[in-house]
């Protein structure tokens, strides 16, 4: 059965392989930039602008911090209670050129074994869950150099 | 400040102070009733405390919680309904974590103003079992919605998140972590209106579960069952009633952060960038406090004991910098060498902190405030600190909430 391929969130994310990139969009009167997106309103409070144009996310950064779930989290978050829990990694990322740190689940297989504050991570296309007819994808953070 | 200037009392602030004249809580727990009945309990207290007649109360507020029902049945007017109806004015808040400071604050700026010369403010919950989870539904513009779903950052995993990146920047120690957890539980042993009313050992930590690494579930709280309230009246009041030397509230802080934002909150998925404005000199926690200090005229040096919101072991460590009790980075050595244990140079947590009660959301801010107002009577029993003058509470909840608020006598 084929499934479609939808993000999770429309438009936060696009391309495949070495061109993915998280997207974000930056005021068009001051440079600020946004990730979530901010589409209507600049929140610099310096700033009245109204016009934010697409633009996308430095492909890697520096691990800020990192943990994992060990327990299933509450619904909204997709997991299949008939299967054991497999606990999953948080990494969250600083990007230089934005100076933003940005929070993404680790690529599967990476554990906090695999990290240390400082490390190079790229932004990867990743699957969050499958369900019947959806694959609904989302951003991962890998670390450079490891393919796993 | 000294305290012959605080025995003068009334004008060493930015504004004047609103006098604390009585405390009461509904004890901490799973008790599997309604947040209506624990509020009702609490504010009963603490107008016994006061010895003022509920009828004699001009105004009630409200701190909501979202769980007990829809935005807390209209907290302040559900509180004053099952108190019986005696037409006083009526206000709600919620705030997150914050709701109980801000209804504090709603009470205060009331009595500030000549609105009112006497305020009952009450907050309660009935907490959910496991994790705090978002409302039901699909709601892909709701920022705590968008977490759980694309990413299952539960509460504990910011808390990991933080303590993780303490432990690269500042070498503290799992060690560390559980010494917060050993502090306060012992002081928690001796609060009858604690949850959690056991010392705990630095291996208990250790060998309870890993929740989200590094944390263990015994350095994150729980979530709870319980009420706190306050009676609350202007000075002439005060004076007409017959309390002498009440305490004092004499600030109450509700900033909001700083555009750009550099410490990842509580649901975000990001920070602000840093890129087109430069970050503000202080981040937002410090702020908070430093609010809280300007408003009072006061410092750190001043602080005789301190209530902070210790979400998590390592949580606690951050508060002891961003309320400037030590220098960034020190709140570990600060800890090691007993200076926040009771017998220290500043007790923090002397009710056990969220560490033995489990957090009630918007009761958890006004039960700060009563055990500062316990400590500063000298009628906080075992937990006492001798001489307690100045109080400081700390807290910090969702969407850019946070709250502080000082308590002199």
């Amino acid at each position: 059965m084929s499934r479609t391929r939808t993000p999770v969130v429309a438009h936060w994310f696009a391309g495949e392989g070495d061109a993915f990139r998280l997207l974000g969009t930056r005021c068009t009167a001051c440079g600020a930039v946004f990730f979530p997106r901010e589409d209507v309103l600049c929140r610099n409070p310096g700033c009245q602008g109204t016009d934010l144009d697409e633009v996308p996310l430095s492909p890697r950064g520096r691990v800020w911090s990192y943990t994992d779930g060990r327990y299933r989290p509450p619904a909204p978050y997709v997991s299949d209670p008939e299967l054991p829990w497999r606990p999953y990694t948080l990494i969250a990322v600083e990007l230089a050129a934005e100076r933003m740190v940005v929070l993404g689940q680790g690529a599967p297989g990476v554990t906090v074994a695999d990290l240390e504050v400082g490390m190079e991570v790229a932004a990867v296309p990743g699957v969050l869950s499958e369900d019947a007819g959806t694959t609904w994808t989302t951003w991962h953070w890998r670390p450079v150099g490891v393919t796993a | 400040m000294d305290d012959v200037a605080l025995a003068a009392g009334g004008g060493d602030g930015v504004t004047g102070d609103v006098a604390v004249l009585g405390a009461g809580m509904h004890p901490w727990g799973k008790w599997g009733r309604g947040f209506v009945e624990y509020g009702t309990v609490a504010a009963r207290a603490a107008l016994a405390d006061a010895g003022v007649d509920w009828r004699d109360i001009t105004s009630v507020v409200g701190a909501e919680t979202v769980r007990g029902g829809y935005p807390g049945y209209v907290a302040g007017a559900t509180f004053a309904k099952a108190l019986g109806w005696q037409g006083a004015r009526v206000s709600s808040v919620y705030a997150a974590c914050a709701s109980g400071a801000q209804a504090i604050g709603t009470a205060r700026a009331q009595l500030l103003a000549g609105l009112a010369d006497v305020v009952l403010v009450v907050g309660a919950d009935a907490a959910p079992k496991g994790f705090f989870r978002p409302a039901g539904g699909d709601r892909p513009d709701d920022p705590d919605w968008l977490r759980f779903r694309v990413l299952g950052a539960t509460n504990p995993a910011y808390f990991a998140l933080y303590a993780r990146r303490r432990m690269t920047v500042h070498g503290d120690t799992l060690e560390d972590f559980a010494r917060v957890k050993v502090k306060n539980a012992a002081q928690g042993s001796l609060n009858p209106l604690a949850r959690y009313r056991k010392a705990v050992t630095a291996a208990e930590v250790a060998a309870s579960a890993v929740v989200a690494d590094p944390l263990r579930l015994l350095d994150i709280c729980a979530t709870s069952d319980g009420a706190a309230a306050l009676v609350l009246s202007t000075p002439e009041f005060a004076r007409r009633h017959g309390a002498v030397s009440p305490v004092r509230i004499r600030a109450v802080s509700t900033v909001t952060p700083t555009y750009p934002t550099t410490v990842l909150d509580l649901p975000d998925i990001a920070t602000d960038s840093a890129a087109a404005v430069p970050p503000a000199e202080h981040t937002f926690r410090e702020s908070v406090a430093r609010a809280a200090y300007e408003e009072a005229g006061i410092g750190p040096e001043d602080l005789s004991v301190a209530e902070v919101y210790d979400l998590s072991t390592a949580l606690e460590l951050q508060w002891y910098e961003d309320l400037g009790l030590c220098a960034a980075g020190q709140g570990a050595e600060l800890l090691r060498e007993g200076a926040t244990a009771p017998g220290g140079r500043i007790p923090v947590n002397t009710s056990g902190g969220l560490a033995s009660f489990g957090e009630a959301v918007p009761a958890q801010a006004i039960a700060q405030v009563c055990e500062l107002t316990w400590q500063l009577r000298g009628t906080a029993g075992a937990r006492q600190i001798e001489g307690a003058r100045v109080g400081i509470t700390a807290n910090q909840g969702l969407f850019g909430h946070g709250s502080s608020v000082v308590v002199v006598r």
